[in-house]
């Protein structure tokens, strides 16, 4: 048969010579092998005390917005409900009351907005339909916990924490979103 | 009592309750077991005695080798109590008084014998060390021993030819 | 007297068999760590690190893991010789350190002690016949485990340390004829090199030791002859139906056997606790002896090293393959091994006259 490219190597069969018969020499060259492994480079690191860098696009747990005022931005379109291929967010929309000013951005709110993280694939996409920048994708991943109902995270677990209240926190969770805006 | 005694006679002890043990027990890898013990105490009289070779070569050959193959067999044929078909009440009578009859020759023989007058050496003589012993076997008696050579050749040969796979002719 | 016996004597005997089980036991439970870590060098991964610094204190956390694990015995098991197979294991394991000679001696309230419990003449025989009972305890843990794997596991390892005695045993009678002696004391004071004349074994006897070396591979059931626990073939060969310390006991024994095998094969081949070029004489007795065990620990930790480096080099045996080797190859090998070297006696004998 024709070869298709010219990479074929063609296979030795002749019959061994006495000397790799005693297949002492090939181990040997093994043993020197690994035994140079010793000197080589770790690809492991330490993990929770070192991390690698999170590549600028990384998408972590989904956090909910608030502008710099402290007010959400979900405005309960459920755009990123049809956006989700994996159909894990539901949310229940409600109308802003007299005096709820400071709380919500707009006449329009998300009363329930539930994620469920088992469900979830990290797709990003809920992202890139909100039309208010009101989801992100946080650079937080392996959550972890004991019982199944616990990954369905509503609200409370995924708005950031209030930028004027708690600035510190709020700066944390806001992880590389800025980062993330250069970009786009 | 001296300690050289007390080991004696715990040896004795020893030696003999296994050996009864390997009659009666009812499993026979327990029996087998036994038997190892049974081994055991014996080289622990040759120890006594200051045979230390013979103890050491005793205990590799045959609780190390033997009685292993012994296990292997006995493991591998999975013998059950059960599984034992009952033996003629005849035949049963018949070995117990063959038994004793070989039994009591034994004590006669050893009755008449002069080892009854003499004790034991424990302890000392210099015979079952190995360098005596290697110049005894080879000086005194080689062609005894190299006669067993020529036994153990033979079997040997056997053990080839049975395990030899005999060619399939078409 | 009921019992005239030196009493200091047995003092003196009973801190040396406490010393030297504690320290085969200590030893073995940093051969555990030591492979876990060489495995992970020699993978480019870095092993266990997390307890204690560098992950010292792995082996302890591993200990205390498998004495708080549930102990199952299985139904239909024979409970006595399910108990008394992992004891058997440990206790040859334990056994054979007895006639080590681990250094010369110390000298301590103005007493010689010899640091080697027992100075048997037929030493290395005493050692053989520890080596092949250490079987029993395999075979009979196997059985009693009532399953099939585990059986299979045992009858592997019973017929691989047989087979691998024979060579073992030719190949040491070489080096037998070349001592002149049994008692591994007596070896080690051979071995000492006399001005610049270098006079380990290994020189005299490189065939016999290699096959010792091999052969003790197969005796430990290290890989490449693993096969009696052999993972993807047996589950976990004998102690399958094994749990909590009772396994621990076998894994323990392996390491333990690991390192009394490394010590016999420096004792007989790599000068014991004697370092080259150096006159002890020159030193006080306990400077001596001290340097003397360091040696004797250098060369058994090259061999452990070596244990888990060939572990980690080379793939494991077929069953067939592993039978040739130690039939086919190796025994024929040592005899001719025995044969050459009692020429070249008599011929030394005869000073190089044919």
């Amino acid at each position: 048969m024709q070869a298709l490219t010219n990479r074929v190597k063609a296979v030795e069969r002749k019959p061994m010579s006495f000397f790799e018969r005693m297949y002492l020499v090939a181990i040997f060259k093994g043993m020197f092998i690994t035994f140079m492994h010793i000197f080589k480079k770790k690809p492991t690191i330490n993990y929770p005390e070192k991390k690698r860098p999170f590549s600028p696009v990384f998408r972590g747990l989904q956090v909910l917005n608030r502008d710099a005022e402290g007010r959400e931005n979900c405005t309960a379109c459920g755009l990123c409900a049809v956006a989700c291929p994996a159909e894990a967010i539901t949310m229940e929309a409600a109308e802003r009351k007299e005096g709820e000013g400071h709380l919500y951005r707009e006449e329009k709110y998300a009363a329930k907005y539930e994620i469920n993280m088992l469900r979830c694939i990290f797709c990003g996409l809920c992202e890139e339909a909100c039309p208010k920048d009101a989801i992100y994708l946080s650079e937080t991943f392996t959550p972890a916990d004991y019982q199944r109902k616990q990954f369905i995270y509503n609200k409370e677990d995924l708005l950031i924490p209030h930028p004027v209240e708690e600035p510190e926190a709020y700066k944390k969770a806001l992880g590389n979103k800025a980062k993330k805006e250069i970009i786009n | 009592m001296s300690i050289t005694e007390i080991l004696f006679w715990f040896l004795t002890a020893l030696a003999l309750g296994s050996a009864i043990m390997v009659i009666t027990a009812k499993s026979p890898v327990h029996s087998v077991l036994a038997l190892i013990v049974t081994f055991f105490a014996i080289s622990g009289h040759y120890i006594l005695l200051n045979a230390q070779f013979l103890a050491i070569v005793n205990i590799i050959v045959y609780a190390g080798a033997i009685m292993v193959l012994f296990l292997f067999v006995v493991m591998l044929m999975n013998l059950n109590a059960g599984s034992e078909p009952q033996k003629n009440r005849v035949l049963q009578f018949a070995g117990l008084i063959s038994g004793g009859c070989l039994f009591l020759v034994m004590i006669t023989a050893l009755m008449k014998s002069d080892v009854v007058d003499k004790t034991v050496q424990m302890n000392d003589g210099d015979h079952g060390l190995i360098n005596n012993l290697g110049k005894e076997l080879f000086k005194n008696y080689l062609v005894p021993f190299e006669i067993s050579s020529v036994l153990f050749l033979s079997a040997m040969i056997g053990a080839v030819v049975i395990g030899k796979k005999e060619k399939i002719e078409k | 007297m009921l019992l005239a016996i030196d009493l200091a004597l047995i003092i003196e005997k009973l801190v040396l068999i406490i010393i030297v089980v504690m320290a085969s036991l200590g030893i073995a439970m940093y051969t555990t760590f030591a492979e876990r870590k060489v495995a992970a060098i020699l993978q480019d991964r870095r092993g266990p690190n997390r307890a204690g610094p560098f992950g010292l204190l792995q082996p302890l956390a591993d200990g205390v893991k498998l004495f708080f694990k549930e102990e199952i015995i299985p139904n239909f098991s024979s409970k006595f010789l399910f108990i008394l197979g992992p004891s058997l294991a440990m206790l040859t394991a334990i056994m054979t350190g007895a006639v080590v000679p681990w250094g010369d001696k110390v000298h301590f309230f103005g007493r010689d002690i010899s640091l080697q419990i027992a100075d048997v003449n037929v030493g290395i025989l005493y050692v053989f016949a520890v080596v092949s009972l250490g079987v029993y305890g395999i075979m009979i843990g196997s059985w009693a485990s009532n399953n099939k794997f585990s059986l299979m596991g045992g009858l592997r390892a019973a017929s691989q340390i047989i087979s691998y005695e024979l060579a073992m045993g030719l190949s040491l009678i070489a080096l037998l004829m070349v001592t002149g002696t049994l008692s591994l004391k007596d070896m080690v004071l051979q071995q000492h090199s006399e001005g610049w004349h270098f006079r380990w074994n290994i020189i005299y006897q490189p065939l016999g030791f290699l096959i010792f070396l091999i052969c003790a591979f197969a005796e430990c059931n290290r890989t490449p002859f693993d096969l009696p626990e052999a993972e993807n073939e047996l589950i976990g060969g004998y102690h399958t139906e094994y749990s909590s310390m009772k396994l621990g006991f076998y894994l323990f024994s392996e390491y333990i056997n690991m390192f009394i095998s490394s010590v016999i094969m420096s004792t007989l081949f790599f000068g014991g606790y004697d370092i080259p070029f150096l006159n002890e004489a020159n030193l006080s007795v306990n400077i001596a002896a001290l340097l003397g065990i360091l040696a004797l620990m250098a060369k058994v930790c090259f061999f452990l090293f070596l244990f888990m480096w060939v572990r980690w080099t080379i793939p494991r045996f077929r069953y067939d393959q592993l039978m040739n080797l130690g039939w086919r190859v190796l025994i024929p090998l040592a005899l001719v091994n025995m044969l050459v070297t009692g020429g070249l006696i008599l011929l030394k004998q005869n000073h190089w006259h044919f």
